[in-house]
């Protein structure tokens, strides 16, 4: 393993002082002289057609500065797929139709939010309800009613995998096991609730502030939607208060800010409230998941067939991504010499899916990981020793993905099988208890382009200068999870400086090189890594030369830049301070400032990803079977994220994805009236707090990605995958309830457990 | 119809008109311009909003500011005497990584040292029970209890050295 004086070290976030101390500023924060404050006036009915709209009372209330409807905006349809225009399925504003409870339908800006607000109880609406459909089932049968006109069928993306010959496959196997599995929505429940704040100047071009993880995307589809050209937009990120994926796509508010500022000539602002989020905002894909998968008797896997319904709700959002990885995860984590996947992603006149922490993989994986539990029983096997038997290892191919050039994985499930005792507590379980396993495989970035970008996937520029100083920018999101930190430590270590060397300027698209397609898919570390890497090489080119012509040193002569100084490896001695090599460098060039460009682009690599990263989680519960409550004791996890760049930041993830996992699995969900959700505050959808956090031990298994920024690859997307099937498994081993429909409550534990099996007060 | 009130923040007088329906949190933010106190959910379910009035923890969102007249309150601006120096709750949380996206952060401070002062060598559970009112999406808790163990320690250490 490589030596590094940065990377790898604890160093504290760039930006902790600024959130301790209470000055880092927040969109909803920003105050500009003049600001207007805008609402959103939302539909009431999950599918309607909109036969007219009377806004003549709201504007003329005092006070209110501007009303639209979708009849006052340019007809432009917006989606992330941009490469597919037909998936391009959504307007600002609802023109003729509304499709779910919280669409959009118009908007006001006021001179304060009072205003704004009784503006929205002026607006007439007059609709004719349609009957709507709630449920993927409901949505393909034949007569349903159709949400968009495009799409009769209702099934907006149809993706097949097909490799190896799976009917065969079965036919050959002794054992195959089928199951049918369900897993629900839940909310990103981001702290910080969505807002966005738009400025015109006098030349007309758009400057919008907003909290988002995808800067440049949002140029894109504002410059689109509003008609003006992309440089015409400039989109800040100030900081974010958490993402999770719900922050990945231009959405109403920021369309609208940005265009009743051009209307009114003053900036506007919206935020939207915590019921607002819960009510109408993006969420996790529920998806109803067949798969069967054959098997030798010594537990290998022959291969699979896969099929999942997306329950997309009433448009696309990233549900063509997340039906598109869904089946790439899959096929992943275990050998499959043959599969089949096909996804479909329906529409309801539900609140849009999109995308959310793990991208599909936490669906899929929880019917891989529950599944490949079942086979483990019945084939008279450990779970371990089955998944070790069928595990995937560096070097393995996927048939159209991508080759594995590192995995962690079995030396993962081995460590964690003896971090948690686990042969001892499955042999001798205690009553009540139980231990199970759960795994998880994911992506270091997406090598797709369906935005289809004309620039590199990430960029950065470098501009050095001759006080000993850097400075670096990037259009890279930190949304929380501290890339603008890791990228520091990586050119830090790159350059030979110190983290207070280095200025950065990130996520400011008329400010920051062209491009970066935000913070999702767990990309930024090695993409943006990478682009880093890249224009620091070139740096450093220069320095040495320079450095090689001062000291008229051989040409064979190799150097390095290290503890603030440029010298031929070996020789500390024959070399200048990294600013005197700097001056050097500007002064050969009369004066120019040296400045590089960086980028990466992930090319030969597949359709998928560059990097793939793995892990294993064991779980130990108690279960009363009194009440069915579960009380999860303890989780040990080992994971492979190749370098750690920022040891602090990497655990962290790992805690934070544990709380979001343990939610998925036992206590959040959307409680859904039809297209009605119920439960709109922090009370009523319960995600877990500080009590309610079990202990936990995690190990890093270091490998060191060829692919990846000094060796590093994805870390914290992942691991939001294996605590639901981990919970899931110990909860079966504990009670013999076996858990296919996520969540897990203490309702379906007690009606599973066999009444005479249950204390007497619980049987009434 | 406005009140014009006179709220003691961080120290500071500061008279302003508010109407009866106006929160705290409003105040604070709107007027006063103390942004490090968040707005996460105006329900008092999230504690992003949380200051201190006289000496105990409140949700700000839930507060009216007709009711703050001559009341002490302190929020994470006024929790470090000067501007160079850090409050040994914040310097745990930047050291022991407490901090991720940093929505949650000033409340959490907040519910920190309404612990502290109440009970200064808090076990981990009871950390834990005084930010249970408070959320978080990112970290999962484990270093802001960290954090606020070692910010007790320090704290305790320092009192001890004024008292010795």
């Amino acid at each position: 393993m490589k030596k590094f004086s940065i990377v790898g070290k604890h160093v504290p976030r760039n930006d902790a002082r600024a959130k301790a101390t209470g000055t880092a500023v927040y969109t909803d924060d920003i105050k500009l002289p003049g600001m207007l404050h805008g609402r959103i006036l939302r539909s009431p009915l999950a599918h309607a057609r909109i036969v007219s709209i009377d806004t003549s009372k709201a504007a003329a209330l005092p006070g209110v500065k501007c009303v639209i409807t979708g009849q006052d905006i340019p007809k432009v349809k917006y989606g992330n797929w941009r490469l597919f225009p037909d998936t391009q399925d959504e307007y600002a504003l609802a023109v003729d139709k509304v499709r779910f409870i919280g669409d959009e339908v118009a908007a006001v800006a006021a001179v304060d939010l009072d205003i704004a607000e009784e503006a929205l109880s002026l607006i007439d609406v007059e609709y004719v309800e349609l009957p709507g459909v709630f449920d993927v089932d409901a949505s393909i049968k034949e007569g349903a009613p159709v949400l968009h006109d495009y799409c009769p069928t209702n099934i907006s993306v149809n993706r097949k995998i097909h490799y190896g010959d799976v009917e065969k496959a079965f036919a050959e196997s002794d054992y195959v096991r089928e199951d049918i599995f369900t897993v629900h929505a839940v909310s990103h429940a981001y702290l910080e609730p969505c807002s966005s704040i738009a400025q015109c100047d006098l030349d007309g071009r758009i400057t919008l502030w907003t909290s988002t993880q995808v800067p440049y995307i949002i140029q894109c589809l504002l410059a689109s939607t509003l008609e003006m050209r992309e440089n015409d937009v400039r989109i800040i990120k100030p900081f974010v208060g958490g993402g999770f994926g719900g922050k990945m796509e231009l959405r109403t508010w920021e369309f609208c800010s940005a265009f009743m500022a051009k209307k009114t000539g003053k900036p506007v602002k919206f935020t939207l409230s915590r019921e607002e989020e819960f009510l109408a905002g993006r969420r996790r894909h529920p998806m109803k998941l067949y798969s069967k998968v054959g098997f030798k008797k010594d537990g290998t896997i022959t291969g699979k067939d896969f099929r999942v319904h997306l329950d997309g709700g009433a448009y696309n959002a990233m549900g063509p991504t997340a039906t598109f990885l869904c089946g790439n995860f899959g096929a992943m984590l275990y050998r499959y010499p043959s599969y089949s996947f096909q996804g479909e992603h329906i529409y309801t006149n539900k609140p849009p899916a999109s995308a959310m922490r793990g991208f599909g993989a936490p669906q899929a994986i929880f019917a891989t990981e529950t599944q490949m539990s079942i086979a483990a029983e019945e084939l008279g096997m450990d779970p371990i020793e089955l998944r070790i038997k069928n595990a995937q290892v560096s070097g393995d191919k996927i048939p159209g993905v991508a080759t594995i050039s590192t995995c962690g994985f079995i030396e993962a499930l081995e460590k964690v099988a003896q971090m948690s005792d686990w042969k001892e507590k499955r042999a001798n379980p205690k009553e009540g208890r139980g231990i199970g396993i759960g795994c998880y495989s994911f992506i270091s970035g997406g090598a797709f382009n369906w935005f289809n970008t004309q620039y590199p996937y990430s960029a950065a520029e470098v501009r050095v200068f001759d006080d000993g100083t850097a400075h670096l920018l990037t259009m890279a999101a930190d949304i929380g999870q501290g890339c603008d930190t890791a990228v520091k430590q990586i050119l830090a270590e790159s350059l030979g400086l110190k983290m207070e060397d280095i200025r950065i300027t990130s996520a400011d698209t008329a400010m920051t090189p062209q491009a970066d397609l935000g913070a999702w898919g767990s990309r930024l570390t090695l993409f943006n890594g990478n682009a880093v890497l890249n224009a620091a090489e070139k740096i450093k080119a220069k320095l040495f030369g320079a450095v090689s012509a001062r000291f008229n040193l051989n040409v064979i002569h190799e150097f390095e830049c290290k503890d603030g100084k440029v010298y031929p490896k070996g020789r500390p001695d024959r070399g200048l301070t990294f600013g005197e090599a700097v001056g050097l460098v500007q002064k050969a060039n009369r004066g120019e400032p040296l400045i590089a460009h960086g980028y990466y682009t992930p090319r030969d690599k597949g359709l998928v990803t560059p990097a793939f990263s793995f892990g294993a989680q064991v779980a130990e519960v108690e279960v009363d079977k009194k009440t069915g409550i579960v009380d999860v004791k303890k989780f040990w996890t080992a994971h492979d994220c190749g370098t750690v760049i920022n040891p602090r930041a990497a655990e962290g993830q790992l805690e934070g994805s544990i709380q979001m996992g343990l939610g998925y699995a036992l206590s959040e969900q959307f409680i859904m009236d039809g297209g009605k959700t119920l439960n709109t505050n922090f009370l009523d959808y319960k995600m877990p707090n500080a009590m309610d956090m079990p202990p936990s031990e995690v190990v890093h298994i270091e490998t060191y990605e060829p692919e990846g920024p000094m060796g590093a690859k994805e870390a914290g997307e992942g691991l939001a995958i294996p605590t639901a099937p981990a919970i899931a498994e110990a909860v079966f081993s504990a009670t013999g309830y076996r858990c296919r429909d996520l969540p897990i409550t203490p309702e379906k534990i007690l009606n599973a457990i066999e009444p005479r099996e249950r204390p007497k007060s619980a049987v009434k | 119809m406005k009140h014009v009130i006179t709220l003691n923040v961080n120290g500071d007088p500061y008279t302003v008109a508010v109407n009866p329906s106006q929160t705290l949190n409003e105040v604070l933010r709107e007027n006063l311009n103390l942004t490090g106190v968040k707005f996460g959910c105006g329900e008092g379910d999230c504690g992003a909003c949380t200051v201190m009035v006289d000496g105990r923890a409140v949700s700000s969102c839930l507060s009216l500011a007709v009711e703050m007249e001559g009341k002490q309150i302190l929020t994470a601006e006024g929790l470090a005497p000067t501007g160079e120096t850090l409050h040994p709750i914040q310097e745990a949380f930047i050291e022991k990584g407490a901090i991720q996206c940093g929505f949650c952060t000033c409340g959490m401070e907040m519910a920190a040292l309404n612990l502290l002062t109440k009970n200064p060598s808090p076990t981990e559970n009871e950390i834990r029970e005084g930010i249970a009112g408070n959320l978080c999406r990112c970290t999962g808790y484990t270093k802001i209890v960290e954090a606020i163990g070692a910010a007790g320690e320090k704290m305790r250490e320092s009192s001890e050295r004024k008292t010795s």
